[in-house]
């Protein structure tokens, strides 16, 4: 992140000057989802149904993009054979 | 509307006997618009009727969209302005109320929208007839607001308020402002361009002002654009807010300087001027007694003026044609040397002063000799505004300026006791 800019730099009305994928937002997490890969089906449907496309296919099984995932625990919801279970982000003390 | 010809300094100019409204449709029909998106509401109703028939008669390329309320009306020019059109609509009282929440939008995405607001009281109770509340209203909505006297200045001022919103030192969205029935519903005959001197005015049509933002090498087009994508209206919370709204003040600041600069031009092409472009004075020069108002109440006060200006009093008018921004410096310049000063608001503030009034009053403030100044509320509803009124006025602040205090800072003109 850069230093804040003032009046001048920002471009005209209110315009997005950065692109969205550099506001990380998975630090608002409290939960985090990990997926048991021996359950997964690969149906696709926490792909689907991820409002922050947190839910990465890269090729042979579902991965989780930390950067962006919020932790809604929508994924979670929604995986028909409860592959995916939300852990705290952080062990408790 | 049926037409004469005569010859005017530079281009020969036609006589159109219209309206305040068929003057305005008739000002977009020359402005190379894109795109109309309007709702009817009395008494702005024959601008979209008149303009509608224009679409229908194939003269213009305009695309016109019919909605089903003012929300969306305005909500339409948002997006056809942000995807690089030219955008027009209008609207009146409670037809502004609704769209008030776009028409924040509209200014804080410095969108050069014009919209042509034909004043009307707002409920409750209903009533269809003149007042400025309705403009009161979007007084703080970032907006650009000019008033109009006649209906020559309604239709000059709006083809002048896309070159004003369009401007780069500006871009902002413009309101004209011109009475409801007093102006919309009159027949004047008015002087016309042809329609190449108008578009020759607004250097075609709207070229759309460049932008930088940190992923495009180069500045890109400030519109949307699927080969140049940006985003509008995204969240802005404590970390911009502040700053993108003290953008929007600071772009209001260059907004006189580029009135009078089309006033002039504007001049140089038809001959006409008004004003200065921000106000238009009459008998200031050596008033001692200022009378200050806006729209076309100015034409029935100045009638007044002219005949106590016979008598040898020293009496003036100062019209406010450009009201947000208010031109405060220029205003207490003028009225500096005055004894008394009768602000005339055509609106209400239960509670408070008049809009105007407060106005005029803080450009008065940092003087070091004020005059006494005094609030006349007058013509709510459509409620008539005599000149025997007008008189009365005038004798009432010179028995002030006599007694050298003002009792009773707001008074009324023409209401029953």
């Amino acid at each position: 992140m850069s230093a804040p800019r003032g009046w001048k730099e920002l471009p005209l009305g209110g315009l997005a000057y950065r692109l969205s994928t550099d506001v990380k937002t998975g630090d608002w997490r409290a939960l985090k989802p990990v997926v048991d890969h021996n359950k997964c089906t690969k149906c696709m449907l926490c792909w689907l149904f991820c409002p922050d496309m947190a839910i990465v296919w890269d090729g042979e099984k579902i991965q989780v993009n930390l950067d962006y995932c919020k932790g809604c625990g929508i994924c979670a919801h929604e995986c028909p054979v409860k592959a995916i279970s939300m852990v705290p982000e952080f062990e408790e003390v | 509307m049926s037409k004469t010809m005569i010859k005017y300094p530079i281009h020969t100019q036609e006589i159109l006997n219209v309206n305040g409204d068929e003057a305005v449709a008739y000002a977009v029909k020359q402005s190379l618009v894109d795109v109309v998106s309007a709702y009817p509401i009395t008494p702005q109703t024959i601008i979209v009727e008149k303009f509608s028939e224009f679409v229908a008669d194939g003269l213009v390329h305009t695309q016109f969209v019919p909605v089903e309320s003012e929300h969306s009306a305005m909500s339409a020019c948002v997006g056809a302005a942000a995807a690089g059109a030219r955008a027009f609509t209008a609207t009146s009282s409670q037809g502004l109320a609704l769209m008030v929440e776009i028409v924040y939008i509209a200014s804080g995405m410095r969108l050069p929208i014009v919209m042509a607001v034909v004043n009307r009281a707002l409920s409750a109770p209903i009533n269809i007839h003149n007042d400025h509340s309705d403009a009161y209203l979007m007084r703080d909505s970032g907006w650009i607001q000019l008033f109009v006297e006649n209906v020559q200045e309604s239709y000059d001022t709006t083809i002048q308020a896309f070159k004003i919103a369009e401007d780069e030192r500006v871009l902002l969205p413009v309101a004209v402002n011109l009475d409801g029935f007093f102006l919309s519903h009159t027949l004047e005959n008015i002087r016309i361009l042809p329609d190449e001197a108008v578009a020759d005015f607004l250097g075609g049509y709207r070229k759309v002002a460049r932008v930088k933002v940190d992923y495009y090498d180069e500045e890109v087009p400030h519109m949307l654009n699927p080969a140049r994508p940006l985003t509008f209206g995204a969240l802005d919370l404590y970390d911009y807010y502040f700053e993108h709204k003290v953008q929007q003040v600071e772009a209001m600041k260059n907004v006189p300087a580029v009135v009078r600069e089309v006033n002039e031009k504007w001049q140089e092409l038809t001959g006409r001027k008004y004003g200065d472009g921000v106000i238009e004075t009459y008998g200031m020069e050596d008033a001692e007694i200022a009378v200050v108002a806006m729209g076309s109440s100015a034409g029935t006060i100045r009638s007044v003026i002219k005949k106590y200006r016979e008598r040898g009093e020293k009496i003036g008018l100062v019209r406010i044609r450009l009201y947000r921004p208010f031109p405060y410096e220029d205003v207490g310049k003028i009225l500096s040397n005055v004894k008394v000063v009768a602000v005339m608001d055509k609106a209400i503030g239960p509670g408070s002063y008049g809009a105007l009034y407060q106005d005029i009053v803080s450009s008065l403030y940092d003087l070091s000799d004020r005059p006494l100044t005094v609030d006349y509320v007058y013509g709510l509803g459509g409620r008539d505004l005599t000149q025997d009124m007008v008189a009365n006025m005038i004798e009432q602040v010179k028995e002030d300026v006599r007694k050298g205090r003002v009792e009773n800072k707001i008074r009324y003109l023409g209401v029953r006791w």
